[in-house]
């Protein structure tokens, strides 16, 4: 009796598992306001509004996974989620790892921001998150690069004077910035990256869904309003 | 939680901190603390099944077992813990689902290995891609349970070892004598005299898996150290309650947890090692003696 429940039961798991097709999103969760773990504990950000929205148009069930951010490609590559919707930018090596869908953030500027206005980038100690394209630059300029893990951490490291400056997106940084008399913006804004896209595994079908509803959303004008929403009246849009 | 946390900007610091502190985050961050006690929990008693298993197979007449129990904690004890655990979660993550893949889809002709990446079959992929995210969770922490059982057991394993050695021999040919078989002197003689002799060891192995819970955060589950940083790290006005940066009162409020934890766990080894004491051929047992003439 008892083996013919587990059994009946597993077969239930294997029916359920087999109809509903979850695809789940990967997320940092730390990357104000592209994604971050609001304060009742749920993902939330531009990324969680628009993904929401991607999943509903495409009309997928959607499950919001929170990962690392240096293990996050792998763990995409090897299946513990379906997507990378994490603010990341569409470069040249990523795309030989993953597919991207179209950008649903356009280019944005990377800045420096320090704890003094005289800042030149030679010769600096320059704080960066790892594997990110703005560490990718510092390691490539005459700067030393000091890397973290997580994005508070790079501002941490000027705050506490380990690094005279930190690389990172503008987005991230400005409010920041905005809100700490000690910090502000120096050097001069860099382009970097190909605007902000959602990753996919190589191949994966439903990489046209999500494209297609990007394009929807971008042609009803949607996506422009969660820009402006999320990043502030003078944020660059589609 | 409190029906004035609606705005938290107009509060006073009382009643900010009275909500800042019951906020959906905190939740989290409260019940990850039963996430440590549940590893110690489970942990604990697996190791010493595991510890007591080498143990009795290092005692073993069959050169096979007793080299099979004496590999197992010589090989656990001689590597780090840090790099067992990182590269035993890998291997039995792979493992498990490098078998699922060979017995549930035989015909897959693509390699499973492609570069950096690990691809078995959609079915096999374990738990299931479909499954929801606390099974997901809950398999991460399986895995976890498994890889701390595997690495204290070992360490346990030594000290029984040692333990069941201590016990004074003349026992155990005395108990022979009686005509008692070898499993009946195992059992009725050695087991029950062994713990006087293990218990330091294994008080000190309590000890050092307490310390080793934040290890989880390594292997990528939200433990306690991970919503301590992630609460702790400065906000900015992106969040309701903007602070800045924290760490340094959660990490003290992590390192406090651990020395009462530890504290209390010493008080209770300390009663226990005294009730053990009763009646044994030991320095502790004989005080227990005296005091009580």
């Amino acid at each position: 009796m008892k083996h013919l429940i587990l059994t009946a039961s597993l077969f239930a798991l294997a029916a359920g598992a087999a109809s509903a097709d979850v695809v789940r999103m990967g997320t940092e969760g730390a990357y104000p306001p592209y994604n971050f773990i609001n304060d009742q504990g749920e993902i939330a950000g531009f990324e969680r509004d628009l993904g929401d929205e991607l999943c509903a148009r495409a009309q997928l069930t959607c499950e919001w996974v929170k990962n690392d951010w240096d293990s996050i490609i792998p763990n995409l590559t090897s299946g513990n989620y379906d997507t990378i919707i994490a603010g990341m930018s569409i470069t040249e090596e990523r795309e030989a790892i993953v597919d991207f869908t179209q950008a649903y953030f356009p280019p944005a500027s990377s800045l420096f921001m320090g704890m003094s206005e005289d800042f030149t980038l030679e010769g600096s100690v320059v704080a960066a998150q790892t594997n990110t394209i703005q560490a990718g630059y510092i390691a490539a300029s005459g700067a030393t690069l000091i890397e973290f893990a997580t994005p508070d951490e790079t501002v941490a490291a000027v705050r506490n004077g380990e690094a005279d400056a930190v690389f990172a997106d503008g987005d991230y940084l400005l409010p920041i910035a905005n809100e700490d008399a000690d910090l502000m913006i120096v050097g001069e804004p860099v382009q970097l990256g190909g605007g902000v896209g959602m990753a996919l595994r190589e191949g994966d079908p439903r990489r046209e869904a999500f494209d297609a509803a990007i394009t929807s959303m971008k042609a009803d004008g949607t996506l422009n309003a969660l820009i402006l929403q999320w990043f502030g009246a003078d944020a660059a849009t589609f | 939680m409190f029906a004035f946390c609606t705005d938290p900007s107009t509060l006073d610091t009382l009643r900010w901190f009275s909500c800042y502190l019951t906020n959906g985050a905190h939740m989290l961050f409260y019940q990850s603390f039963l996430v440590v006690f549940a590893l110690l929990a489970v942990t604990a008693p697996i190791s010493l099944a595991f510890g007591f298993a080498a143990a009795s197979a290092s005692r073993s007449h069959l050169f096979p077992i007793a080299s099979l129990g004496k590999l197992y904690t010589a090989m656990v004890r001689g590597v780090p813990d840090i790099v067992f655990f990182l590269f035993f979660i890998l291997v039995l993550d792979q493992g498990i689902e490098y078998l699922r893949h060979q017995i549930v889809c035989p015909d897959w002709t693509e390699n499973i290995r492609q570069g950096a990446n690990f691809l078995v079959c959609p079915e096999a992929r374990t738990p299931s891609g479909n499954a929801p995210q606390w099974v997901h969770e809950l398999y991460g922490f399986a895995l976890a349970v498994f890889t701390y059982s595997i690495v204290f057991g070992a360490f346990c394993g030594n000290v029984l070892y040692g333990a069941m050695r201590a016990v004074p021999h003349a026992q155990l040919e005395t108990a022979a004598a009686y005509g008692m078989s070898r499993r009946q002197v195992f059992w009725r003689i050695l087991v029950p005299q062994m713990w006087i002799y293990a218990l330091p060891g294994l008080s000190n192995i309590w000890l050092i898996l307490i310390k080793a819970t934040p290890l989880l955060f390594l292997l990528g589950i939200e433990d306690i150290v991970y919503w301590a940083r992630e609460l702790g790290g400065s906000r900015n006005s992106a969040y309701q309650y903007p602070h800045p940066d924290w760490r340094f009162w959660y990490f003290l409020g992590l390192l406090i947890f651990y020395l009462c934890l530890t504290r209390i766990s010493e008080i209770g080894l300390a009663r226990l090692t005294t009730h053990l004491s009763r009646g044994q051929a030991t320095a502790a047992g004989e005080a227990l003696r005296k005091a009580a003439t």
